[in-house]
């Protein structure tokens, strides 16, 4: 696309980012990507790749072109902002012994 | 050796070679994904065919495992129908193949849920859920070859002119199938030829391809009168274990 190295090929299927929810009530995590057709072959592939382990129950694919990432380049004014701000964190609570799951 | 025995053969036998046929594909297949996307369907019908194999076992009672009757019969023993031992050819044809076939096991493992044979009701259960894919796979693919370019229409076509006629021995009820059906082991083979017909009208339809005409076929692979396909892809399959007999890993 963007990015034309000799090997790009006009007929190659396009890239999909897969997610993948394990159990109900979890999110859907990113797993990986493939490349396909269509959305729908897109579904296929990714449950025979990534979900024939029992590792989902349900599937998400987007088109890979669709994913406005940020720039590393602005990773800096991006994130480092908040390294020294450690207030921003809950850690200076005391956590009750019958608190389990926190 | 039993009617139940011979055609719980028939089924197993089916998914093993098709599912060996498939295997052929690890490696060759178009792209990485459908690599695996076969060899995925291949392995479900080399699982269905344990479950079968080691079933024809029991009944047989003669004390064979599921290894000694898939890895240790001659090819006349083998009675899956002629159409699975057909070669790969290219993508499209495996596609024409895995639809036809995945659609008549579809249909017959749907009605076997009702069997008087209980192990065989809660295989075809199982079966029927993992052949629902198998077809939604195949099927997508046909409609994809079949209304696609202009080639691949055209291939597909021509290999489904060529797999037709081994359909119609799918179909053929001889006094196996007629006896199962009085038993109510098996389902009517009429009742899910009429079911089959109108689920594969429905997708060649959708994959713009004509169905070509029913012709009288001369083989019977279900008897065990195979094509000369089956003996070399029983050769690569059996090689391991007649070499070096109770390999394990």
């Amino acid at each position: 696309m963007s990015n034309p190295s000799p090997v790009s090929d006009s007929r190659q299927w396009p890239l999909y980012e897969v997610f993948v929810r394990a159990r109900g009530g979890l999110d859907h995590k990113h797993v990986g990507s493939l490349h396909a057709a269509d959305a729908r072959m897109a579904i296929d592939h990714a449950r025979d790749l990534y979900t024939r382990r029992q590792e989902g129950i349900s599937i998400w694919v987007v088109p890979s072109k669709d994913i406005t990432a940020s720039d590393p380049k602005e990773s800096d004014s991006l994130f480092e902002p908040a390294r020294d701000k450690i207030y921003r964190h809950p850690t200076f609570y005391d956590i009750p012994d019958e608190v389990k799951t926190l | 050796m039993s009617d139940l025995f011979r055609y719980v053969l028939r089924l197993g036998d089916l998914s093993l070679v098709l599912g060996q046929r498939l295997g052929e594909w690890v490696g060759h297949a178009p792209a990485l994904e459908e690599d695996l996307g076969l060899a995925n369907v291949a392995l479900d019908l080399v699982g269905q065919a344990r479950l079968l194999l080691s079933y024809a076992g029991e009944v047989e009672g003669r004390g064979r495992s599921e290894d000694d009757i898939a890895y240790l019969r001659e090819h006349r023993e083998y009675l899956n129908a002629t159409l699975a031992e057909q070669p790969n050819g290219d993508f499209g044809q495996t596609i024409v193949r895995q639809v036809l076939i995945d659609a008549f096991q579809l249909e017959l493992y749907e009605r076997m849920t009702a069997s008087t044979d209980e192990r065989l009701a809660a295989i075809a259960a199982k079966s029927a859920k993992e052949t629902r894919y198998h077809l939604r796979y195949s099927a997508g693919w046909l409609k994809r070859l079949g209304d696609g370019t202009e080639e691949s229409h055209a291939r597909v076509q021509s290999a489904l002119e060529k797999l037709w006629p081994y359909t119609v021995e799918l179909f053929a009820e001889d006094e196996l199938d007629r006896s199962m059906a009085d038993q109510g082991v098996a389902p009517r083979l009429s009742d899910v030829h009429a079911a089959w017909s109108a689920h594969i009208d429905g997708i060649l339809a959708e994959a713009t391809l004509e169905r070509p005409v029913d012709r009288p076929h001369s083989w019977h692979g279900k008897r065990g009168q195979h094509s000369e396909h089956l003996g070399y892809l029983l050769a690569e399959m059996q090689y391991l274990q007649r070499t070096y007999p109770g390999a394990r890993w």
